[in-house]
């Protein structure tokens, strides 16, 4: 990780500078015109946000029975990242449904399983914080369940509410520009990129305090 | 001679069984608290000339179940704190998953208890015509019961040993267990329209039964290293 983590940051920060621009000179969709550029972000932390809760499922489970501390620091890493990517997620989606459907806040599908997966990983992070001794145990399993929850959230507010855009935007945009997918897939790499830097230096972070942990407990034997 | 998995477990259900039956706290305590929700639900979903909001019946029904099953995970798992039960309960010579197949099918019982008074309880004051299609119901309800229970007893076991478990089951519990919720409220709520639309039910029904086989396995297999120091 070490040795790629500066090259991929280059890369990834050139990626965040060169999208806003591509995304710019792109195409208008045809009935939401301008707003449905933010669709391009708000697309790609999606796919950041499934990125790290993937991550955090396996890492709980390898944390839960070989107990490796580095799976560890993983899972809680990969937490954060839900959460962040997950709120992230909702901020430029209720920016767009303002502007789509006249509302703030819809509960239609997308939204609502994102929120409820949101409070799941939230829920992870205060077993940690408030758990006390051994939590990262308990907050193994709340990884495992959570990751394994979420395409159960995701399939039962499907069935639920279905307003929401299901592919029909990507269609109509596939149609009349391909580029669009490409642009798409363009800003999803940038994101899962970014949830890869992010989890490396969050690891690092833990690292770091453990090691520390270590020296206190050496400086005082 | 250590017994199989399922003569381990049945002593498991029989041990909390016979404790319950003496005090018969966990069945009491649980039936009257999901009953003061149901009346707490009444004050905010019947409208002034008395008439309940659509659909009131299935959210109140599994709101009050997914309420009462939390106090009765919290209180069945307090219970084992006591001279550390528990920890005995784990030293016995059976396996960890038949340990937890014991507690899952004593919490179900309890759970089940409350729903036979409960159900007929919400029909009753809501003018729901929650039986109209009784089979469908029954296993809504159980299904729903089984995966809201599998899930919650791991997290009640797992939670015994911290300082912080009463709040953190429910945060824990609920956001895991939303597709139950989902599941149980629409499957019931499209078995109170006239007619009652039985496809939408069976749907939800399908999404219910492979949410329980995921948990259920999820958690045998969990219970084991979750419970070790």
């Amino acid at each position: 990780m070490k040795k790629i983590f500066v090259p991929l940051t280059i890369l990834t920060a050139g990626m965040f500078v060169a999208a806003p621009i591509m995304i710019g000179m792109a195409d208008l969709e045809s009935t939401m015109l301008l707003v449905q550029k933010i669709f391009y972000f708000h697309f790609a932390t999606w796919m950041a946000m499934t990125t790290a809760i993937v991550v955090c499922g396996l890492a709980s489970a390898i944390y839960l029975f070989k107990g490796s501390k580095l799976a560890d620091w993983y899972a809680v890493a990969s937490a954060e990242v839900v959460v962040i990517f997950g709120v992230f997620g909702l901020f430029s989606g209720s920016l767009w449904g303002r502007k789509a459907w006249g509302v703030w806040w819809q509960w239609d599908a997308r939204v609502t399983m994102a929120t409820m997966i949101v409070m799941v990983f939230l829920g992870y992070l205060m077993v940690r914080k408030y758990g006390g001794p051994g939590s990262e145990k308990l907050a193994a399993a709340m990884g495992i369940f959570g990751a394994a929850t979420s395409p159960f959230v995701y399939k039962s507010v499907d069935w639920w509410r279905t307003i929401h855009p299901q592919t029909t935007v990507m269609k109509t945009l596939g149609e009349k520009w391909p580029g669009a997918w490409l642009l798409v897939l363009f800003c999803s790499f940038a994101f899962v990129f970014l949830t890869v830097l992010l989890l490396a230096a969050r690891v690092r972070l833990e690292q770091m305090r453990s090691e520390l942990d270590h020296m206190y407990l050496a400086a005082e034997d | 001679m250590a017994p199989g998995f399922f003569a381990a477990a049945l002593l498991v259900l029989r041990k909390d069984l016979a404790i319950e039956a003496k005090s018969r706290e966990i069945v009491y305590t649980t039936l009257f608290f999901a009953v003061a929700c149901v009346m707490i639900f009444s004050f905010a979903f019947v409208k002034e000339e008395g008439v309940p909001v659509d659909n009131a019946a299935a959210g109140i029904l599994w709101i009050a179940v997914a309420f009462s099953g939390t106090l009765a995970l919290g209180r069945t798992f307090e219970r084992e704190r006591y001279s550390e039960t528990l920890r005995a309960l784990l030293l016995a010579p059976a396996g960890r998953p038949a340990i937890y197949m014991g507690k899952l099918l004593g919490m179900l019982l309890m759970m089940a208890a409350t729903e036979v008074v409960l159900t007929p309880m919400v029909a009753f004051f809501f003018h729901a015509p929650l039986f109209a299609r009784p089979l469908l119901l029954v296993a809504l309800l159980a299904l729903g019961t089984i995966g809201f229970a599998a899930v919650g007893t791991l997290f009640a076991a797992m939670l015994v040993r911290t300082r912080t478990r009463d709040v953190l089951l429910p945060i824990l519990l609920y956001p895991v267990t939303i597709p139950v919720i989902i599941a149980g409220v629409r499957g019931t709520a499209a078995l109170l329209q006239s007619p009652p639309e039985e496809p939408v039910a069976t749907l939800w029904i399908g999404l219910l039964t492979a949410f329980d086989v995921v948990f259920i396995t999820l958690a045998l297999w969990t219970f084991e290293p979750l419970m070790t120091e």
